[in-house]
Parts: C-alpha cells; sequence; structure tokens
C-alpha cells in the first residue's frame, strides 16, 4: 500500500507536468495575455511589456515560454497580477482558505445528509419515503445551481427583509462590510446559503448513488447467507451491505470532485463570496495570466489528489482490489 | 415491453406533454407571443412593470414583455439543446464504439482523455476551451463569430461526446463477447459491418438515453454560460433562457420577483421535464430489467 | 422411524405480482425426521426452495406465508422476527446454490463464520476464530489457519461451497437445508461436497434436507425422498421403494427420463410445467399426463399410501405396476 502511493504519487509529476503545460497553451491561446497586458496598462512603455513577457515566460515559442514559466514558479518567482500591484500567493492563500471552508462545510454536510437519504430510500423501495427521496433528489440534480442561488436569495435576503423586517441570511461576502477579527456565528450566518447551494447538489447525487448502489447490494445472495445466521437486521445492514454498497459510490466519487468545484465556482460568485471560484471568474475576464496560471496548478494537483485518496478507499473497502 | 414500461412511468409521460407543449409553443411563436422580441408592451414609463393584463409576466428594464421573450428565449435554447446534443452523440457513440471495439492504444488514449475532461471542473474547461475555440482561425468558418448561437451548438458538440463515449463503449463492450456479434464475425464480417449492423444498434437505448440527457445538459451549460455573460448575444434584442436567467441576477437586489422567478421556472419545468424522460428511457430499455417484470 | 425434527403442515405460500396473486407453494406436508437425508426433488419452478426458504423465515415481505411449520415442536410460522433470528443459524441453517455470491466479499473468511459462531454462543474473538479454523479443517480446507485469513475471491467454487458449509454448520444445527449446493459447481467438485455433507451428517447426527432437480445426486445419498411438482407434494417414501416402483405418474416420468446404460434414447416427459399464476384445475400435472382422466380435472388429489409410498394420485391404484428401472 505504501509503494503504491509512493509510485502514484511520483507518477502525478509528470501529470502534472503535461497538464499544467496544456493549461498554459490553453491561456496562451485562449486569453492572449500579452493583448490582455496592454488593454489593461494601455499607456505601458515598451520595456514594460517586455519585461511582463519574460517574467510570466510568455515567449513566442510556447515549448520555450513554458519552461520559463516553470521555473519562475519552482523558483517561487511568481509575477504580481496584471495590474502590477497584487502579490499572488496572499490573495490565492485567502481564496484557498475560504474555499477549503464552504466547500468541506458543503461536502461534510451533503455527503452525510445524502448517504443517509440514499439508505433510507433504498431499505423500502417503491414506498411513500422512497418516492419522496427520490423525487426530491430529482428535482436536485435539475435545478442548477445558479437557479436555487439566486431563489435562495430572493427568499431569504429580499423578501425575509420585506416581510418580517430583517433578512435572515446575509447573501454576500463572509463578513459584512468593515469587520476585522475572527467571528465564528458571523462567519457560520454568512456561509449559511452558499453552502445550502452546494450541499443541495451533492445531497441529490449521492442519494441517487446510494440508494442504486444499496438496492443492488440487498438484492445479492451474501445478504440471505447474512440473515440466515441469525444476526439481527441492522447488523445485516451495517456490516454487510453498506461497506459494499459504498464501493460504487466512492470510485463515483472521485469524477465527481470536478462537478462540486464547478458548483462552488457558480455559487461563490453568485453570493461574491471571496474564494478560488471568484478569484478565477476575475481573472480569467480580465486575462490575468499571472493569477491565472497558480490557481490552475493548484486545481489540477487537487483533482489529482482526490483521484488518489478515492482510489487507495476504494483499495481499503474491496479486498477483490489489488493496488500493484 | 420496452414501450409498455415507458408508459407506466407516470412522471415522464406528463413530462412528455409539457415539453410537446412547450415545443408547440415555440414553434408557433408568432402566434403565441403576444409582442415581438424587442417590443415594448406601451409607451414610456413602460420598466419594471409587475404581472399585469398587458404583460402576463411583468416587463423588463426596458419594458420588453416577459413572456413573449421567454417564448422567444426557451425557442432559441431548446435549438441549442438539441442541434448540440446530435452533434456530441454522434460523435460520441462513433468513437466509443470504435474504442470499445478495438480496444487497445486507440481506447486507452480516449478513456485517458475523457477521464481527464470529466475530473476537470467542468465550467473552467467549458470557458478555457471555449476562448481556444474562438480563438483558432482555421474554426471560423465552421463556428462563426464567438458570441453567435452557431458557436455555442459547435462548443458544446465538440464537449459533450465524451460523457455519451463512454456509455456506448461499455455497451459495446458487453455486446461484442455475445453470442450473435461471435457468429458475426465466425462467418468473417467486416469490422464496420459489425459495428454498423450489430454493435450500433443494439446500442440504441443507451445512446437515446444519452440524447436525452445532452439536451438537459446543453441547455443548462448555455445558462450557465450567459449567466456569467459568456453566452450568446445576438443583436436585435435577440435572447435566450440563458439571457434572461442573467438578467435575473440583477433583479434580486432590487426586488422584481418576476424577473428572476419566471425564467428560473421555465428553466427548472424544462430540465426536470427532460430529466424524467430520460429517466424513464433509461429504465425502459434496460435490458436487465426484461427478465423480471 | 425416529423422533421427527421438522413438521411442515399444509404451508401456503402467495407472492403479490403485477399480474395478480402468484400461488407458489401450496399446500404442502413434510417431515423431516432426526438426523435421516431427505432428499426433496423437482422443476425449477415447483416450489421447493420456497417451501424451506419459507420455513428460514427468509422469504422477502411481500410473501403471505400460511399454515404450520413446527421446528422441534416450536412454531415458526407467525413467529416474531427475534424469535426466527434466535432459531436460524442456531437449530436451523441454510447452504444456498451459488457458492460464488454466497459469501461477503468485502470480510475475511475466519470472520464470516465467526460471526455465525458469535451470534448464538457467547464466545470470545479469539475462541470464536479457533473454532472457525477447526470448522475449515472438519469441511476439508487444507491450512485452515492460513485461509481463514483470506477474502473469499481467493477461494475456487468448491472451497467457497465448503467454506459456505462450514458456516451453516457452525452452531451444530438439528437441521441443514441444502438448496441445490452442487448445482453451479463442476461434476467432479459436486461429488467431493455431496461426500462433504454426508461426513456432516454422519459425524453430528444432523438432519439434512437436500434440495435438487438431480435425481442422480438423490439416489446417491438420499434416505427418503420428496417429489414437488407445481407447489404440492406428489409424491414420498424411502429411496428404495421410490426409485423401485414409484406410483405417480410424474415421478414415473422423471425416472424414465434418467438416462441408463442400454438406452436407445432418452424419454423426456411431453409438455411444459404449468404456469402458476393460473395452475390446471385438480391435479396440476394431468395437462402432462398419460394415464389423465376426467376425474383428475376435478379435485387436488391428496397424499395417500400405496404400498410404501404416499402418493397424490386418484388413479394410483389403478395403473400399470412401473417397471423396476434400477
Amino acid at each position: 500500500m505504501f509503494r503504491y502511493i509512493l509510485r502514484r504519487l511520483a507518477w502525478s509529476i509528470p501529470t502534472l507536468l503535461l497538464v499544467t503545460f496544456l493549461v498554459y497553451l490553453a491561456l496562451r491561446i485562449g486569453t492572449d495575455p500579452v493583448q490582455s497586458y496592454r488593454r489593461v496598462n494601455p499607456r505601458a512603455s515598451r520595456a514594460k511589456i517586455q519585461q511582463y513577457i519574460d517574467v510570466n515566460g510568455l515567449d513566442p515559442n510556447f515549448v520555450k515560454g513554458y519552461f520559463t514559466w516553470l521555473k519562475n514558479f519552482l523558483t517561487g518567482e511568481w509575477p504580481p497580477s496584471i495590474k502590477g500591484r497584487r502579490e499572488v500567493w496572499p490573495a490565492l492563500k485567502d481564496a484557498m482558505a475560504n474555499t477549503l471552508r464552504l466547500g468541506s462545510a458543503a461536502t461534510v454536510v451533503g455527503i452525510v445528509i445524502g448517504l443517509f437519504a440514499g439508505v433510507l430510500a433504498a431499505l423500502r423501495p417503491g414506498g411513500r419515503r422512497d418516492v419522496f427521496i427520490n423525487t426530491s433528489a430529482f428535482v436536485g440534480i435539475s435545478v442548477p445551481p445558479f437557479i436555487s442561488a439566486i431563489l435562495l436569495q430572493l427568499l431569504f435576503a429580499v423578501y425575509w427583509q420585506k416581510w418580517f423586517g430583517a433578512s435572515l441570511f446575509p447573501t454576500s461576502g463572509v463578513y459584512p462590510a468593515g469587520h476585522t477579527g475572527f467571528d465564528l456565528f458571523l462567519m457560520l450566518k454568512f456561509m449559511a446559503l452558499p453552502t445550502l447551494v452546494v450541499a443541495i447538489q451533492i445531497i441529490a447525487t449521492y442519494s441517487r448513488y446510494m440508494r442504486s448502489s444499496l438496492l443492488d447490494v440487498l438484492n445479492s445472495d451474501y445478504m440471505r447467507t447474512a440473515r440466515s445466521k441469525g444476526i439481527s437486521e441492522r447488523r445485516v445492514l451495517i456490516k454487510h451491505g453498506m461497506r459494499n454498497a459504498l464501493i460504487p459510490v466512492v470510485t463515483i466519487a472521485a469524477l465527481d470532485v470536478g462537478s462540486i468545484v464547478g458548483g462552488l465556482i457558480i455559487t461563490e460568485n453568485i453570493f461574491s463570496y471571496p474564494g478560488m471560484g471568484l478569484y478565477f471568474l476575475k481573472s480569467f475576464g480580465e486575462g490575468d495570466f499571472p493569477l491565472l496560471m497558480p490557481w490552475m496548478v493548484v486545481i489540477v494537483a487537487s483533482v489529482l489528489f482526490f483521484n488518489l485518496i478515492a482510489d487507495i478507499s476504494y483499495a481499503w473497502l474491496d479486498p477483490r482490489i489489488r493496488l500493484e | 415491453m420496452a414501450f409498455r414500461r415507458f408508459v407506466s412511468h407516470k412522471a415522464a409521460v406528463g413530462s412528455c406533454f409539457v415539453i410537446a407543449t412547450l415545443a408547440l409553443f415555440v414553434v408557433l411563436a408568432p402566434f403565441t407571443a403576444r409582442y415581438g422580441v424587442n417590443q415594448s408592451v406601451q409607451a414610456p414609463p413602460n420598466s419594471f412593470l409587475s404581472p399585469r393584463g398587458n404583460a402576463w409576466l411583468g416587463t423588463d428594464d426596458i419594458g420588453r414583455d416577459l413572456y413573449s421573450r421567454l417564448i422567444y428565449g426557451v425557442r432559441v435554447s431548446l435549438l441549442i439543446g438539441l442541434a448540440s446534443a446530435l452533434i456530441s452523440v454522434t460523435l460520441g457513440a462513433l468513437i466509443g464504439a470504435i474504442a470499445g471495439f478495438r480496444g487497445g492504444k486507440f481506447d486507452d488514449i480516449m478513456m485517458r482523455v475523457t477521464d481527464l475532461f470529466l475530473a476537470f471542473p467542468f465550467l473552467v474547461t467549458l470557458l478555457v476551451v471555449r476562448n481556444v475555440l474562438g480563438a483558432l482561425p482555421w474554426m471560423k468558418p465552421i463556428t462563426g463569430e464567438m458570441n453567435s448561437v452557431r458557436f455555442i451548438i459547435v462548443l458544446f458538440g465538440i464537449f459533450g461526446w465524451m460523457g455519451v463515449a463512454r456509455i456506448v463503449r461499455g455497451q459495446v463492450l458487453s455486446l461484442k463477447e455475445r453470442e450473435f456479434v461471435e457468429a458475426a464475425r465466425a462467418v468473417g464480417a467486416s469490422r464496420r459491418y459489425i459495428i454498423a449492423r450489430h454493435l450500433l444498434p443494439n446500442s440504441v437505448g443507451p445512446i437515446m438515453v444519452a440524447l436525452t440527457f445532452s439536451v438537459v445538459g446543453a441547455i443548462i451549460s448555455e445558462s450557465t454560460l450567459a449567466f456569467f455573460g459568456y453566452g450568446p448575444q445576438a443583436g436585435d434584442g435577440a435572447t435566450s433562457l440563458g439571457i434572461l436567467v442573467g438578467q435575473a441576477k440583477g433583479a434580486v437586489q432590487t426586488g422584481f420577483w418576476w424577473l428572476a422567478v419566471f425564467p428560473c421556472l421555465a428553466l427548472i419545468v424544462i430540465a426536470l421535464s427532460i430529466n424524467f424522460i430520460g429517466d424513464a428511457l433509461r429504465d425502459a430499455t434496460d435490458p436487465r430489467l426484461d427478465r423480471g417484470a | 422411524m425416529s423422533e421427527k425434527i421438522l413438521e411442515i403442515r399444509n404451508l401456503h405460500v402467495t407472492f403479490e405480482t403485477p399480474s395478480g396473486p402468484l400461488e407458489a407453494v401450496r399446500g404442502v406436508d413434510l417431515d423431516v425426521s432426526a438426523g435421516e437425508l431427505l432428499g426433496v426433488v423437482g422443476e425449477s419452478g415447483s416450489g421447493k426452495s420456497v417451501t424451506f426458504l419459507a420455513t428460514m423465515g427468509l422469504l422477502p415481505t411481500r410473501a403471505k406465508v400460511t399454515g404450520s411449520v413446527l421446528l422441534a415442536g416450536e412454531q415458526l410460522i407467525g413467529a416474531s422476527p427475534k424469535q426466527l433470528r434466535s432459531v436460524r443459524g442456531r437449530l436451523l441453517s441454510m447452504i444456498f446454490q451459488d457458492p460464488l455470491s454466497a459469501l461477503n466479499p468485502v470480510h475475511r473468511i475466519g470472520n464470516q463464520i465467526a460471526e455465525m459462531l458469535q451470534s448464538h454462543q457467547a464466545l470470545t474473538n479469539r475462541e470464536a476464530q479457533t473454532r472457525a479454523v477447526e470448522l475449515l479443517d472438519i469441511v476439508g480446507i487444507p491450512q485452515p489457519t492460513d485461509r481463514s485469513q483470506q477474502f473469499p475471491h481467493e477461494f475456487s467454487g468448491g472451497m467457497r461451497q465448503r467454506v459456505v458449509i462450514a458456516i451453516a454448520i457452525a452452531n451444530n444445527p438439528k437441521v441443514l437445508i441444502a438448496d441445490e449446493p452442487t448445482t453451479a459447481l463442476d461434476v467432479t467438485v459436486q461429488a467431493q461436497i455431496l461426500e462433504v455433507i454426508e461426513r456432516v451428517q454422519e459425524r453430528f447426527g444432523t438432519a439434512v434436507v437436500l434440495i435438487t432437480h438431480d435425481l442422480g445426486v438423490i439416489a446417491r445419498v438420499a434416505d427418503r425422498v420428496n417429489v414437488m411438482y407445481a407447489g404440492r407434494n406428489v409424491e414420498q417414501g424411502t429411496i428404495d421403494s421410490l426409485f423401485d416402483h414409484p406410483s405417480h405418474p410424474y415421478t414415473r416420468g422423471l425416472l424414465a427420463s434418467l438416462p441408463r446404460p442400454g438406452m436407445q434414447r432418452l424419454k423426456p416427459i411431453t409438455g411444459f410445467p404449468p404456469n402458476m399464476l393460473n395452475p390446471p384445475k385438480g391435479c396440476a400435472f394431468h395437462t402432462r399426463c398419460e394415464y389423465a382422466a376426467e376425474v383428475c380435472k376435478l379435485d387436488l388429489p391428496e397424499l395417500q399410501t400405496f404400498g410404501d409410498l404416499q402418493t397424490a394420485c386418484v388413479r394410483a391404484k389403478e395403473l400399470p405396476r412401473a417397471e423396476v428401472l434400477s
């Protein structure tokens, strides 16, 4: 197991290089960084532009440019943002922290509720509870996050204020303007709506996965064997059913990290939540190459990381899988 | 058998009616819409009127009838959904069938590429690929301008094949081992013949399911892009569901609820209906269920 | 005859299906004596498995079960789930048809046996593991200590069936139900598994119910036989009397369809098993019976003693005596 992890980590380095090269290419072609720089700084001197090209690795030769960028990135000489004032690392660090907080809150809430709902639905297939959970999940996956975000904002901020005098949950930011220091309660209040939006997606997806996976398991012969031992129904379900049902769910979970991050990006933007999503959409809109590339590296690395985690937990759950 | 199972799915039958009604409404837009797409309902002051007699669903910032604009918008969105789904399903079915049938290197590379794309945050990939596609001069004759409806269709078309390819590949892999394919191979049928005559026809069920889900995917993606200002921006006040939903963003803070609620509801109803149809199709064409009922 | 350990009386099982109620078991009477090996034979769909799943209380809840099942004097039909749980695995246990899917793929073999032990006996984990290794040894698995730490996928089909048997006999049950235990296995392995079952029966005095559609298997190991058709018992008796002079036309048909040396061609029973959603009136076999008369279409025939056999055929006495087949 340990050796497998080491080898996977070693393999992730060339993968990371290859994917960042592709991302570099796509951004060079798609956003034309030099043009963006000229647009944002119309009065920049020729020397300034040349300096921007040099530090960012924007050489006309893509391969040469990529390696210049890579060298600067690895040695920690990250050029400042397109407007020349903002340091990239502090901005990226804050965005990461905020997103990690929102993302993990939503994931924990979503997966716990989702799996639980899926189990409840699978225990009595076709029953009233199953129909209710299944239909809700269906609505959940059919409503894109920006729609639920808008409707929730409309309800909890605008109309709540109209009807009851005060808004229940704030709809933007992490703290009210001018707030300094750490305040857990205030933070949770600000996080409530965005967490709910992302969690709805996760609950809907996972309750469906869990339901169908557990239904397959419940019909299997080894569940009958377990029952024939005369152990309690609860033990049959937890010890024999759950672990087997989780195996396919975990596989799908790895593929799902992308869509969760996608939901986060959309949600953050609507709630002006200063995380990775807001960071991305802003810098992408401005063609801010120095901000975009490190962001991409973080995303690619975390995608690879979660894939590894999923593979490990898959092998841990299912003894038939050999990690070679 | 399959048809009977589909009909027994009540929500799907209802959804078929909803979609058929919507389709009829938007095809007959000249008759069903009350105003032109860019026409004001009355002389100023006419902006942000709440729902009333001459504007059933209210008006927008420059006094246009939301009901009529919804009809035009849904028309564009359904067109985008159908056209791009057709492209992506055709591409995906072909690539998936070849990858599944040939196996080997081609299969490996294809599946690696789709894995990579599917693992990445969808919106990020979509935005980046959109920009790259728009920046390639040799794609111009196919894609048209970057803010045109045609561009969006091509973009979703070449973007959506991956999910379909995975499904068809899985189907082909399991069909490949079946007796009738073995038999065809044994009598010396060519590879192309086997794919065209045996594998694809037997994958019609999953392909139909993929098609319905591609339509929803494209409609939602269009709305998402438009919501963030990267969607089609055809001139002359032309609109789409995404553009209308995008306006809702501003409407939230000001409290013009109808601008947010009706486009959102339209999108939810469409997505839900097509999803129900796809779900019922999947159940109806699932051969595993044939033995049971 | 020795003491009756399992008595089934007038057992009915009905499933609700989309096409209406399906009565899979239609009044079965059946006895198992302590320590005997009873063969239950019938085509698929004859209700033989359902009868014993109902006995175990393992049918899905949508199945309606009526009648009486007495296990060592204890009524199992209508018993509380808790009561049933205390019987299952302790007095009554079951081996299933497909050993490949009967074991949980994610738990070690030793733990799956230990779970059975600990659910009915107060044993520490270590004691249960030691006992599990002994059980693996009893069912003939080499290197039981190492094997108990492995997972099901590391075992062959025959070895897995041995493990399933080890689980079933862990608490030394009074009755062991083996539902087609050899059907999914190679012929050579079949014989080994039958041997293991016989050994268990002799060594622990366990009564065994062997459900199968294979008369060859029955002939090899059973003391008594019970023939089922369309959810009913049609004939029962000792192995010798049934094979020597079967009375029921269905049993005759089954025996005649067995391949024998010197036989020119097989003689199958014509026709198909009845549709259980709408079974024929009267004797269910009359649609395929060469001796059928009008009287057969009227009432369900009851078991009647006829020589050494009990036969559910109203015309059994009138029929020509069957030729001796074996």
